[in-house]
């Protein structure tokens, strides 16, 4: 069965050609069973190969498909290969599963769209791309994958391209992951040029034996990935256009918030994380980043009033998270913290769209309340996604964070400031979280519900739901009793957290209990900052210090004031300063000189041909002249 | 047998090129400065057959031939050419072939 594994990146390529061939040709109807069929073949593909893959293990956990070489230049031959093992089987299934689930929800919400089998396209393209990612054998390949991600994110955020904003907000996620990408490219060079392969397998084996650990060049090369990371991933200080990117239609909200795209940059480093050990610098500050990105996106998330700019700031914050778990070697906590992210992300995000568009596109959370009467249904889902953002169980989130903290606090790279930092964050999760609930389905019904989710739309949020319990069940914590059936799959390709010494044996449950006792202190809180506002509250929100932190985080702690003024202004400048392009004055000297020469030659060519035979006798007679006097 | 010396040859040779010369220049009609070209090419050849002499070698001779044959050859393109000018232009003017100035 596992011979079947190029089927299951193949099938969305397969459906993006057929729709961007056919698209306006086809009704709706057939452009919707084609964008779903083919990502739902492919899903169902990734659970026979896992299937196949758990029955019967190949050697070393570890399957290599080569389908061709792509190409050879010098002892350079990346091949079009893919490489299953532990690590790529999760990401796959998390990946098709769930961008099949968004997939089949957007058949009803994107329906009446213009654009509707174009939608599907990029989606199928955007599916595809983030496959091969996930499967690639080699750098370059992963490279490819990484870029066409990017490339469907730029189509998607700006898929209403008529409003100019829009637009805006695709160049701007297209140019900031840009420029991390430009290191992740850097990076390669670097590898290959150090160990010569870009093969994933090899490069780490080469690197563990010819780089001591702390070695310059280990710590260029990762520092260079992590840059890569940083941008796809929207962290510190790459993590401006994600709150933008909400500008696309929810669906592609979810599909690049839960699945694919920002989960590209835990996947990398994860999947060099032998590169990454052997750069302590660079791992301290992987950790550094990932707890000052939660903490900086927790805030920032507090004073959103869009909908989907707190689910974009909680992306950032749980994205810290699995940075932070990384930093601190938890390699599995982090693609398992990935794992329930992307189920109970891609909920929110669609139990979200629903609101939206019960609400008539109202994104106002203000302008929001009472539907939990109008669609319980929602809103049970909406919770269970709540419980598992903010870390409550029995959601999954809960396991997953719960074991991030752990992790955290039992690392040696890890420590007592970090574990404070991501507690905080999961109290300012958990409040953010409870705000968005209260303020959206809480209260009265500021108007009647325009649309109710069909059938399409209920199904993927009540599997989306059961996955969100089901992934808790499969990885309860150790300390209440715990099974880690994800996490010790996932040890075969990466290695087990390193521990410190002197621990207090017995400490996890404690862990856990404060961080679970944390996340519920969040609830009345957000009950007393919004619904059940006391008349103290309400003057103290209104002071002009509050009003002008709120606005300071509302607008993400000013990061697009400070960039607009650092870089975007000067190049500007620079750019109008520039507009008669000094540089290009000398070479338009040079044409010009030309120009004046050829008119001075010009002249001597009259077409007679007495004129040129006593040009050529003149010359003759110079020459002659020259060879005898000289 | 009297010898020509090599000088009066010479100087022969190059009264008679610089009068080619000077028909090539100075003459507007296409025939006579085909004509001027060959008497120009007899010139170079006189050179040759007198230094062929002056060394006692045959290569001299020889390379006459070669400038005879080519000559032959030189006059045969050029006269057609000439006629199929004629026709398009109605005139052997070589002043009236100026249609390639710059």
């Amino acid at each position: 069965m596992l011979r079947l594994l190029w089927l299951i990146p193949i099938l969305p390529f397969a459906g993006f050609a057929l729709l961007g061939v056919f698209g306006r040709k086809l009704r709706p109807a057939t452009a919707a069973a084609v964008g779903v069929g083919s990502i739902g073949l492919s899903a169902g593909f990734s659970a026979l190969v896992t299937a196949s893959f758990l029955l019967h293990p190949p050697a070393g956990h570890n399957h290599m498909q080569t389908l061709w070489t792509w190409m050879r230049v010098g002892g350079f031959a990346p091949g079009i290969a893919f490489q299953l093992d532990a690590l790529a089987l999760v990401m796959v299934l998390v990946v098709a599963f769930v961008s099949f689930l968004i997939h089949l929800y957007s058949v009803g919400y994107m329906r009446g769209e213009p654009d509707y089998s174009q939608f599907f396209a990029y989606m199928n393209l955007f599916v595809g791309s983030m496959l091969v990612l996930v499967l690639a054998d080699n750098l370059v390949l992963l490279y490819l994958g990484w870029e066409g991600v990017g490339l469907c994110s730029y189509l998607l955020i700006g898929f209403w391209y008529k409003d100019a904003a829009n637009g805006r907000a695709a160049r701007k996620a297209f140019i900031v992951t840009r420029i991390g990408d430009a290191a992740l490219a850097v990076g390669l060079f670097l590898l290959f040029y150090h160990l010569g392969t870009l093969r994933i397998q090899e490069l780490m084996e080469r690197a563990a034996l010819q780089w001591p650990s702390g070695s310059g060049l280990a710590i260029a090369a990762s520092a260079l990935l992590l840059g890569g990371a940083v941008g796809k991933s929207a962290q510190l200080p790459l993590q401006v256009w994600l709150p933008d990117a909400m500008a696309g239609p929810t669906p592609v909200s979810a599909l690049i918030h839960a699945a694919t795209m920002v989960t590209a940059g835990v996947y990398l480093i994860a999947r060099t994380h032998t590169l990454f050990s052997l750069a302590p610098p660079v791992q301290t500050a992987v950790a550094i980043i990932g707890a000052a990105t939660l903490l900086l996106a927790g805030f920032s998330g507090l004073a959103q009033r869009d909908i989907k700019r707190v689910l974009a700031y909680s992306t950032i914050s749980q994205i810290g998270y699995m940075f932070l778990a990384l930093g601190v070697g938890a390699w599995a906590a982090a693609i398992f913290h990935l794992l329930s992210h992307a189920f109970f992300k891609a909920l929110l995000f669609l139990a979200a769209g629903a609101v939206i568009h019960a609400l008539r596109n109202e994104h106002d959370l203000y302008r929001m309340g009472g539907l939990r009467r109008e669609m319980p249904l929602v809103f049970w889902v909406f919770l269970i996604g709540a419980f598992a953002l903010s870390g409550l169980p029995p959601a999954d989130g809960f396991a997953s964070k719960g074991l991030i903290l752990t992790e955290t606090w039992n690392s040696p790279l890890g420590g007592t400031g970090l574990w404070a930092a991501a507690l905080g964050g999961a109290l300012l999760t958990s409040i953010y979280t409870f705000r968005m609930l209260f303020l959206a389905f809480g209260g009265p019904l500021p108007q009647p519900v325009a649309r109710r989710p069909g059938v399409t739309e209920k199904l993927p949020l009540l599997l989306l739901a059961a996955l969100t319990i089901l992934a808790a069940g499969l990885n309860w914590p150790a300390a209440w009793g715990g099974v880690s059936l994800i996490t010790n799959f996932l040890h075969h390709t990466l290695p087990a957290p390193p521990v410190r010494t002197g621990r207090v044996a017995g400490g996890e449950a404690w862990l856990e209990v404060i961080a679970v006792g944390v996340a519920l202190l969040g609830i009345p809180i957000a009950w007393l900052l919004t619904r059940g506002a006391p008349a103290t509250v309400r003057a103290a929100l209104q002071t002009r210090s509050a009003t002008a932190l709120r606005g300071f985080w509302l607008g993400g702690w000013a990061f697009d004031w400070l960039y607009d003024r650092v870089l975007v202004w000067p190049l500007v400048w620079l750019a109008r300063a520039n507009e008669a392009d000094f540089i290009d004055l000398f070479y338009r000297g040079l044409a010009g000189m030309a120009g004046w020469f050829h008119q001075l030659l010009r002249w001597t060519q009259t077409g007679r041909i007495r004129w040129y035979a006593t040009s050529v006798a003149l010359g003759a007679l110079l020459i002659l002249a020259l060879v005898i006097f000289l | 047998m009297a010898t020509v010396p090599m000088e009066h040859a010479l100087i022969l040779a190059a009264a008679l090129f610089f009068l080619g010369l000077a028909g090539l220049l100075a003459r507007r009609n296409l025939l006579f400065i085909l004509l001027s070209i060959e008497v120009m090419l007899n010139a170079a050849g006189l050179v040759f057959v007198a230094a062929g002499s002056r060394w006692s070698q045959p290569d001299g001779q020889v390379m006459f031939l070669f400038i005879l044959a080519m000559a032959a050859a030189e006059v045969a393109v050029g006269l057609a050419l000439l006629l199929e000018f004629h026709h398009y232009a109605h005139t052997l003017d070589a002043d009236a072939a100026s249609r390639m100035k710059g």
